[in-house]
């Protein structure tokens, strides 16, 4: 198995790079099949989460017996755009923190319930949802100079390299973007979508997921869930994808 | 089980083809499948969905391992006569899960 990805990942190397003018989002780069199943939210499985995630939201939970709409009310206005400016700096640990985090301190600290696991259906359904009404919103990563460092860190990730395989993240996304690893296209990279259902994974998933999915891929040991690694590559990759729409929740072969 | 999408037409002609469309969460686990620990997962699947249309079987299906998870199943049917439209989706376990929609016939 190791011997035929390396195989894979060779051949796909040797494919000549196509010079990108335009950023593309992954969903240009599937099926006709796969983009209808995103865009008819009657037939997108991500949406189910979605559902799910209104029903959390509206729950009472924790010590507290708080509900997220007791707080921010209706998510439709208040949590319009929140998914396109995350991760953010945290004024508190004066740290990058995403939007997965962010539901985890709330959470945590205002609603005294006990910690969302990350990847966990609890956290996917609610980031679901509240990435669902940044729907169609550019992404606007915020004007912090504080959040310079952590950019310079995931720019610094994203072009290192990494793993037996001795690949960095930009090899593939940059100088290979548009050809073909084995069958797959590969695409730019932009974390447009997230969380998102992938049907390989038959399951919504997060950015961090796919990231450790990249990774393994390349024999590198991946980011752990939620580490200041995982979150400084995502606001890195937010800041490159500026602009483009949130597609929340894509859906991805 | 779990939530479940359906999209029918809320109004339509009579004697129109009309297009229904579902969507159910659900793992469909095969069975087959090794966990973490090595142990096979359990077989959690949707064995048989029916529609009923007034009471009459309009569509029904039986659903295997090999069928993806979050099963979506589209079909058509002639509107007839308003009435309520029944959908259930029966597991291995036996559990059965049933969601109503209405629809009106002019």
């Amino acid at each position: 198995m190791n011997r035929l990805a390396c195989l894979v990942v060779v051949i796909g190397m040797a494919l000549p790079a196509f010079a990108q003018d335009a950023r593309k989002s992954g969903f240009d780069y599937m099926g006709p099949d796969t983009q209808a199943m995103q865009k008819d939210d009657l037939a997108n499985p991500g949406m189910l989460s979605v559902l799910e995630g209104e029903t959390l939201w509206n729950t009472p939970t924790g010590k507290a017996q708080k509900s997220c709409a007791a707080c921010h009310g209706d998510a439709t206005q208040s949590m319009k755009g929140v998914a396109a400016r995350y991760p953010a700096m945290d004024d508190k640990t004066q740290s990058a923190i995403d939007l997965a985090g962010r539901i985890i301190q709330c959470r945590v600290e205002r609603q005294e319930a006990p910690a969302p696991q990350r990847e966990g259906r609890e956290l996917l359904s609610l980031s679901a949802f509240v990435g669902r009404q940044s729907r169609d919103m550019p992404i606007s990563p915020p004007q912090d100079a504080k959040l310079a460092a952590t950019r310079a860190q995931g720019a610094a990730l994203y072009s290192a390299r990494m793993g037996q395989l001795n690949f960095s993240c930009a090899q593939c996304h940059d100088d290979n973007a548009g050809g073909h690893l084995g069958a797959a296209p590969i695409p730019q990279a932009h974390p447009n979508g997230y969380p998102l259902y992938r049907l390989e994974w038959q399951s919504l998933g997060s950015l961090q997921r796919r990231f450790r999915n990249c990774m393994s891929g390349m024999r590198a040991e991946p980011f752990a869930a939620g580490s200041t690694e995982a979150i400084a590559l995502e606001a890195f990759l937010m800041e490159r994808a500026a602009g483009m729409k949130l597609e929340t929740p894509a859906v991805r072969p | 089980m779990a939530r479940a999408l359906i999209n029918v037409p809320a109004k339509s002609k009579r004697g129109e083809i009309i297009e229904i469309k579902t969507l159910m969460s659900h793992p469909m686990e095969t069975g087959f499948r090794p966990g973490m620990d090595g142990q096979l997962i359990p077989r959690d699947i949707i064995e048989k969905f029916v529609c009923t249309y007034n009471g009459e079987v309009v569509f029904s299906a039986q659903l295997h391992p090999a069928i993806t998870a979050n099963p979506f199943i589209s079909f058509t049917t002639i509107a007839t006569e308003s009435g309520t439209l029944v959908f259930s989706w029966t597991d291995n376990k036996g559990e059965t899960q049933v969601q109503t929609a209405s629809i009106q016939v002019e």
